[in-house]
């Protein structure tokens, strides 16, 4: 017989102490969807984003019987591996969890998986699968999971035997959170979900010989650093996601006030060092502040930290740190060493405790002329916009909403001008204030992800940033926002355009306009309140202020747009092809 | 400047590992010329044996994230090494009873045997390095080959010290990829995998 869940503890209930006193809970026969429930609870789970169908109804079967799993019912499986990643992202230590079905709806994941590998986020996808039986048969929604996502997860499961499913959990959560963070994928077959077995959650710690724990920087080569940072006379640092992975943003504003040392950061890396810090740089590469870039290109010794190198960053990869004398690499992942640029030291090691012992080593020093130097570049080179048309700057609606949050609001934003914007027009003092994907660019990822974050983040405020033809990628999940009461300020800078790309068009590709013109596209207040959103429109600068502080004060979604400038460019920005100097500003 | 590297690669014997090893091979963009799977003595292990055709900056890189694999236990790259490299290539010779003597003796040479004899044909089988292979195909080639069937490499370090270690990456010396960077003095892409 297998019992509820409810009769099931009253039995253990009864267990006998054991020979030291305590009770012993014996192994209690549940099916395989109860164990994997029970699994989710030993890991901390709290947040559950799900899609059911033919393959996992089992688990659906048993979830209303775990109430301290809140299921967020989504409307695309796309939309809940965004939300999981969004809540794994802003809840540092959390990860993400995310349901979906057999065939189409495991499929429907892959975006959103891809988007969290390529960030380095926690996130386990837990999918159903056609009947063992079945496998291989081409029986209706079956796919092959494993191997459709295989190059977009850390690593990936088909469970085989009901006596696997827990410790298989286990060891998917621990290799998701752990080293280099990423997306873990569970494939549950279905008849595997209903085989009753005994359930012991695994005590002792996940061991894998082919997963060792990530090793400690080597003393010898921080010393060397420390030794390079000595002698540097125009040492620059670049720090990326991985100092937010690490939690390492107090060990590097301690290094860089220590030795002085200029601080930049990639997207992903925004948040990771106070933007308003006196050392503070900007944003580097092909869409970076001017004086970053000069920074870096002019710098003796660069540190980067927590960071890929890639494309975006580097721009043309032969423009990138030409001066460079000594080029030190600190990333946890080995193969992210050289895989770019080829350092002259490296250390392979969390940033965090890497930043630490380098901190012991470093002796306090200030290079009074490179200071200077960067000063004037941040004269020269401020990032500004400037406003031709008179109509609404997405900058002045950025602005007017850090007026009112300064440090107290999440931002997410999408892909695209507005991702640059936001990254740009917000003074991110603290971290995790900034969320976006960075890597895999995925449009449509801000709005289901702010889900996520407000869930995971219920006393923030949230403001997802994206733009008209991001926002209908993945809009239906206003539905679950509405139904869940999820109190996302989302905010569409609608250009009527496929804007990033109409500026690419008009400045790289000859001038020809193809197939960007989102003219035709909802209007929003109408589609909000068919959702049943609070919903708010304006092209005047003047009603901006008094629509925040209206969508602030709501209890629950609103949808905000603003008619900006369509012909607003995202500056400064280096042409395609062209070097990390040749930055064109706004003019 | 690309060659062949030889690569020693433990995983655990779990199902999946040879598509997750593959298909990490092709996404990154290198190419196999051989690869070989087969278990071990401990029977949660295999061992894989990839020749990848490549620089030596991008052979490190493919190393690295192979390294990455969850399964992936150990890798080692014992290209250059004295080691022992050998495949086995069988082949179905055209050999009609009068014309076997010759064709038999080549195989003698090569220190290979014949392991099927059929009214017109037999099959012969030769073990050794890769090159050895290479020439005794071509040697049999106006014999006329009906059918060939190769193994790929297995490889075995020599000496008494297995090699089961984990193993650090240490760049000496100029670069001879494309490397942009370091130009003037040698690189640090130290990792231990």
């Amino acid at each position: 017989m297998i019992g509820t869940r409810t009769d099931q503890r009253s039995g253990a209930a009864a267990a006998a102490p054991d020979e030291r006193g305590r009770s012993v809970e014996p192994a209690r026969l549940l099916t395989g969807a109860q164990i994997a429930l029970e699994s989710l609870i030993r890991e901390g789970v709290d947040t559950i984003f799900g899609y059911p169908g033919g393959a996992n109804l089992w688990l659906y079967r048993y979830l209303p019987e775990y109430p301290e799993l809140h299921h967020i019912l989504v409307r695309h499986e796309q939309g809940g591996a965004h939300a999981a990643d969004g809540y794994a992202r802003s809840k540092r230590g959390s990860v993400g969890v995310v349901f979906a079905t057999s065939g189409p709806g495991a499929l429907n994941l892959v975006t959103g998986l891809a988007t969290a590998y390529m960030d380095s986020v926690p996130v386990v996808a837990i999918t159903g699968q056609v009947p063992t039986s079945a496998i291989g048969t081409d029986s209706f929604q079956e796919s092959d999971v494993i191997g459709s996502t295989m190059s977009v997860v850390k690593h990936s499961y088909l469970i085989t035997r009901a006596e696997d499913i827990a410790p298989t959990i286990k060891e998917a959560f621990h290799v998701a959170r752990t080293g280099r963070p990423g997306p873990v994928l569970i494939d549950f077959p279905k008849d595997l979900q209903a085989a009753v077995t005994a359930f012991n959650y695994p005590d002792a710690p996940v061991r894998r010989r082919s997963y060792p724990a990530p090793p400690q920087p080597d003393a010898a080569k921080l010393r060397r650093i420390a030794h390079l940072i000595e002698g540097a006379k125009r040492p620059v640092i670049l720090a990326g996601r991985g100092v937010l992975i690490a939690g390492a943003e107090q060990e590097l504003i301690e290094l860089s006030h220590r030795a002085h040392i200029p601080v930049g950061w990639t997207l992903l890396g925004t948040g990771a060092f106070p933007v308003t810090d006196p050392m503070a740089l900007q944003m580097v590469g092909f869409m970076g502040a001017g004086y970053t870039n000069k920074a870096v290109c002019d710098a003796d010794v660069l540190i980067m930290i927590g960071m890929r190198c890639d494309d975006r960053v580097t721009t043309r990869l032969d423009s990138f740190a030409p001066r460079v004398e000594h080029l030190v690499h600190i990333d946890i992942d080995p193969a992210e060493i050289g895989k770019n640029v080829v350092p002259h030291v490296s250390v392979v090691a969390d940033a965090k405790v890497a930043l630490r012992e380098l901190n012991l080593l470093v002796e306090p020093k200030r290079e009074h002329e490179w200071l200077t130097q960067i000063d004037q570049w941040k004269e020269e080179h401020p990032v500004r916009y400037t406003n031709h048309t008179g109509l609404l700057q997405p900058q002045e609606v950025l602005e007017e909403m850090y007026a009112r949050c300064e440090d107290e609001a999440i931002v997410l934003a999408d892909v695209g001008q507005n991702q640059i914007w936001a990254a740009l027009w917000f003074n991110y003092r603290k971290p995790g204030l900034f969320l976006n994907s960075g890597g895999t660019g995925t449009m449509g990822y801000a709005f289901p992800a702010s889900m996520g974050v407000k869930l995971a983040n219920p006393h923030k405020t949230v403001f997802c940033v994206t733009g008209e033809g991001g926002f209908v990628m993945n809009m239906q999940e206003m539905a679950t926002m509405v139904e869940n009461n999820i109190d996302v300020n989302v905010i569409i800078l609608n250009n009527s355009s496929l804007g990033m790309v109409r500026q690419f068009q008009d400045d790289f590709y000859g001038g020809v306009r193809s197939a960007v013109d989102l003219t035709y596209t909802p209007d929003f207040i109408k589609l909000g309140e068919a959702f049943g959103m609070k919903a708010m429109s304006t092209d005047r600068r003047e009603d901006v202020g008094r629509l925040l502080d209206e969508a602030m004060a709501h209890k629950g979604p609103v949808l905000l747009n603003f008619d900006i400038d369509p012909g607003a460019n995202v500056y400064p920005i280096v042409p395609l092809g062209m070097g990390m100097l040749d930055f064109v500003e706004a003019s | 400047m690309s060659q062949s590297r030889l690569l020693s690669v433990l995983v655990d014997n779990k199902p999946g590992v040879l598509q997750r090893v593959a298909s990490m091979i092709r996404r990154r963009g290198f190419n196999i010329d051989s690869l070989s799977v087969g278990p071990t003595d401990d029977d949660t292990v295999s061992r894989m044996t990839i020749t990848v055709h490549v620089g030596r900056q991008q052979a490190e890189q493919a190393t690295k994230q192979l390294a990455k694999l969850i399964d992936v236990i150990t890798i080692d790259d014992i290209t250059g090494l004295r080691n022992v490299a050998h495949e086995l290539v069988l082949l179905r010779m055209h050999a009609p009873p009068g014309e076997r003597t010759e064709l038999l003796n080549l195989v003698d040479i090569f220190r290979g045997r014949v392991v099927d004899v059929a009214a017109s044909s037999v099959i012969v089988e030769v073990t050794g390095s890769p090159e050895k292979i290479d020439n005794f195909i071509e040697l049999m080639r106006p014999y006329g080959i009906k059918e060939l069937a190769r193994s790929g490499v297995v490889a075995l370090v020599r000496g008494d010290q297995a090699r089961i270690r984990l193993i650090d990456f240490v760049v000496d010396g100029e670069d001879e990829s494309a490397a942009p960077r370091p130009t003037d003095a040698a690189g640090d892409t130290t990792g231990t995998v």
